[in-house]
């Protein structure tokens, strides 16, 4: 008898520890994935908090005529084309004297952006008056400088290990010594469209490809979702084979992969219908498939929640089932409906795949001015970006996510606080 | 006019169709003095809708047609040698002489002039006949329909049925996009197949698109074996569901039957912004960060491990599923009714065991769906592959190796610049046959099996 209790005391000592066990095993299952969750959030944002600023040079330019290859008269279309590549390069050449061979000089001019040139000629054309003066201007670094000066590349690694060499150290010392360089906040990441050249690059373009893009998404998967929601829960007769079709559709149609989707676009709108590709038009389009089903799911919802008790006392008032629905019904489920909606436009804000079958996957410098101009959208160009070698477009890569991600968020909270307002309403 | 001017103007028109018809009804039944059947709105509605919808309906089935028939039309006019091109050929042409009428500068070939002026003439024709037909019919339609107003009639029940058909009509767009993604899959896929052999596609071991694009070498019969893919996108996949099954279904437990109240509204919704990052995110940390990370930390094992490794790309996709297998999982174990739980109690179970052998097997129908749709997730997931996997073919189950998947494939035959029709785009879209039926296979069964299991308990 004793020997028995012992054993059942025993074997209760390790049902307890099993027990507290798989309690942990729990715990700790929610803290692998939160731990990941933060590792991406703080990697994400230390590489890309840098690209925020911008490493800018001063030079002391003389802006002389001759050397910008201009006669007497100062028309706008001679300063236009004037040689201003030439002027920097000179006063690149004065600030350090002495350069030797064709590899130091042509890094000496690689100091400075490409887009130095076209930033002296819009001073120049903005004041013709400081021609054959000289200026002390900023103007942006190149890439390497601007990577170098953000501590990128480490001083103590052997010299064929760096992107930048003895002699580009030592005039960037220089440089530092004078004043001459200087960290700002980086104004044409936000004003600027794609480039080539990573320190002139920024996400204008991208930014409103994908606002004209979730433009044209929203115009139609709203009125169209909300529509789709309401017959099938309002006014669908019960037990009918087509609505039966439909809502299996649906419910399939929102768990297909997005890829499959661009297919569709590639096919039927490009190969059929002849829309020209990569433009947020067709974006669009695509996108509204693909949000439609997480619109209708929660419109339906949405509606299954507003009380019946509404819909009787409206019908009973004598309104017919339209009015009902339109009048009393579908107010009453608006904000679920617009949760819902928000929801699907982040999924579709993020949504790469379709996009990249349908060609916004090109480079494109310029700022798309409507939904039919080439364009590509953030997540496709933070796609772009992460396939280039170099590392401040790495850096850049992280910058445009945390933009993406601050979208979401917003569109999230959003969401949130739509769906508490409903619920004290109740 | 523009398009975006006809579209304006008929939006002017649906209001003022709608001014004039509510005017007339209330004025029709002053005259008479008879009681409208209907709101005066209501026969608003009605003239706004006749005097807008068919006209624009319209103006969209011209817009559409608009370019095929210009470029018929230019072709036509063409001289015989150039009528002569190719397909491709005299598409890069049009291209060419749309391009040019939109520059002002001067051309020096003669046949472009012609061609270009010829287009623009053309263009200038359409846009003109397109906008009379426009408005003739958005105003008859709208006195017609004008005409028809009457106390008596019942414009209520006419605004409602279209009403009624309008959303019948967005219901039907469900269907209309399984049937297009059909098609469209099915089209090419079937040109695809008179090239290569069904059975070599499915069952071959050698995955090279790039050489079918030579000209000697069209749909060389070796290089369109797909096993490889399929095996690389279910070694991720596996590799996914090895990291999300246990972690998503031990969270959904903990949250469901251990964790208080106030931990459980701050971790549920933190477990579902691992849903709403978007793909290219997850894929961007798989390459730059959790790649190199595994690389070198089996390398401090003394594996060799290749960078773009299924395991990396599998794991951070195994973290993305988490929120489904998770939230699906938990609302089932919800499910399980509490009767059940307490009958187990009672019998002198600890909680972890009541779980393990009460919950989980009553629940079981409604993980397994929840899997399944995991599962289905992972297979056409495309970001993170095409990101951090491989893009060379190998037939091999050992994650630590490279592989390919499916959806990366159809992403680099389709994102390059060749004809529509070469054997490589046709390739891509048989693979996503492929995918759309598997997906669709498990999106079926899990429903099926969530079906069954509601039965038992409703």
């Amino acid at each position: 008898m004793i020997n028995n209790t012992k054993k059942i005391k025993n074997q209760l000592a390790k049902r307890y520890a099993k027990e507290k066990r798989f309690k942990v095993y729990g715990l700790s299952a929610i803290a692998v994935s939160i731990a990941f969750l933060l590792s991406l959030l703080i990697n994400i944002s230390t590489t890309g908090f840098p690209a925020f600023q911008q490493t800018y040079i001063n030079i002391e330019v003389d802006i002389d005529s001759k050397l910008l290859n201009l006669n007497d008269k100062y028309s706008e279309k001679a300063l236009f084309r004037a040689n201003y590549r030439k002027v920097i390069n000179q006063s690149l050449k004065t600030l350090f004297p002495g350069v030797k061979g064709r590899k130091q000089k042509k890094a000496l001019r690689q100091l400075v952006s490409k887009g130095a040139r076209y930033q002296l000629r819009d001073f120049v054309m903005n004041n013709p008056s400081v021609i054959g003066t000289k200026q002390s201007l900023w103007f942006l670094a190149r890439d390497d400088v601007d990577v170098f000066m953000k501590g990128g590349i480490d001083r103590s690694l052997p010299e064929s290990d760096r992107r930048l060499k003895n002699f580009q150290l030592a005039w960037i010392d220089q440089l530092l010594a004078e004043n001459s360089l200087e960290k700002r906040f980086n104004v044409n990441f936000f004003t600027q469209g794609d480039s080539r050249e990573p320190e002139q690059a920024g996400i204008k373009g991208a930014m409103i490809g994908s606002l004209l893009t979730m433009l044209v998404t929203m115009l139609l998967s709203f009125p169209i979702g909300v529509s789709a929601a309401i017959y099938l829960e309002e006014f669908a007769p019960k037990n009918n084979r087509w609505v039966d079709i439909i809502e299996i559709n649906i419910n399939n149609l929102a768990a297909v992969p997005s890829i499959v989707f661009g297919l569709l676009g590639l096919a039927v709108f490009i190969g059929f219908f002849g829309v020209p590709r990569s433009i947020p038009l067709i974006g669009g389009l695509v996108l509204t498939l693909m949000t439609l089903p997480t619109i209708i799911i929660s419109s339906r919802a949405a509606l299954k929640a507003v009380p019946p008790s509404i819909r009787e006392a409206a019908l009973g008032l004598g309104a017919s089932r339209v009015q009902t629905t339109f009048h009393h019904v579908v107010p009453a489920a608006m904000p679920g409906i617009l949760t819902g909606t928000i929801i699907g436009m982040a999924q579709a804000l993020g949504e790469t795949a379709p996009l990249l079958m349908i060609g916004m996957v090109a480079f494109i410098a310029d700022v798309p001015q409507g939904v039919t101009d080439p364009s590509t959208v953030l997540p496709v160009q933070i796609y772009l970006w992460s396939d280039s070698p170099e590392r401040a477009f790495t850096e850049r890569t992280s910058a445009a996510i945390m933009v993406l991600l601050g979208f979401l968020t917003v569109m999230n909270l959003l969401a949130v606080i739509m769906r508490r307002k409903f619920e004290k309403k109740r | 006019m523009t398009f975006g001017a006809i579209l304006t103007a008929l939006v002017a028109l649906l209001f003022l169709g709608y001014y004039t018809g509510r005017k007339r009804s209330i004025s029709l039944s002053d005259k008479s003095n008879q009681r409208l059947h209907s709101l005066p709105q209501h026969y608003g509605y009605l003239i706004a809708f006749w005097s807008s919808v068919p006209a624009l309906l319209i103006l969209l089935f011209w817009s559409v047609l608009e370019s095929s028939v210009i470029n018929a039309a230019i072709v036509a006019q063409l001289p015989a040698q150039l009528q002569q091109l190719s397909a491709d050929e005299l598409g890069l042409f049009i291209n060419e002489i749309i391009n040019l009428s939109h520059s002002s500068a001067p051309i020096s070939d003669d046949v472009k002039r012609h061609a270009v002026l010829y287009y623009k003439e053309l263009i200038e024709f359409s846009d003109w006949v397109k906008s009379i037909v426009v408005f003739v019919l958005a105003f008859v339609a709208m006195f017609v329909a004008l005409a028809f107003v009457k106390p008596e009639m019942q414009a209520r029940n006419l605004v409602e049925n279209l009403i009624r058909w309008a959303m019948i009509a967005c219901a039907s767009i469900a269907v209309l996009t399984t049937i297009g993604i059909i098609f469209s899959v099915i089209f090419e896929s079937i040109i695809f197949f008179k090239t290569v052999n069904v059975f070599d596609f499915l069952f071959g071991t050698h995955w090279s698109p790039q050489e079918a694009i030579r000209e000697d070498q069209v749909g060389g019969s070796g290089s369109f074996g797909a096993l490889p893919l399929f095996v690389g996108t279910l070694l991720i996949s596996f590799v996914a569901l090895v990291i999300a099954v246990p972690l998503g279904l031990m969270s959904a437990i903990y949250l469901s039957e251990y964790s208080s109240l106030r931990f459980r509204s701050f971790a549920k919704p933190v477990l579902e912004m691992l849903a709403g990052i978007p793909t290219v995110v997850y894929g961007f940390f798989a390459a730059i960060t959790v790649a190199p990370f595994i690389r070198d930390l089996g390398e401090s094992l003394g594996l060799s491990l290749s960078s773009e490794s299924a395991l990396a790309a599998g794991i951070v996709m195994g973290v993305m599923i988490i929120p489904f297998v998770s939230s699906l999982s938990d609302d089932v174990i919800s499910a399980v009714p509490q009767a059940m739980r307490d009958g187990s109690y009672a019998m002198g179970a600890t909680k972890s065991e009541t779980i393990k052998q009460v919950i989980i097997p009553a629940a079981l129908p409604g993980i397994v769906s929840g899997v399944l749709l995991a599962a289905s997730r992972a297979i056409g997931e495309t970001m993170i592959v095409v990101m951090a996997a491989g893009l060379s073919a190998n037939l091999t189950f050992n994650p630590l190796e490279a592989v390919t998947t499916v959806t990366v494939q159809m992403v680099t035959l389709l994102t390059g610049d060749q004809e529509f029709d070469s054997a490589k785009t046709l390739a891509a879209f048989a693979l996503g046959l492929g995918l759309f039926l598997t997906t669709l296979v498990l999106n079926i069964i899990s429903l099926y099996v969530v079906r069954k299991y509601r039965e038992q308990y409703d």
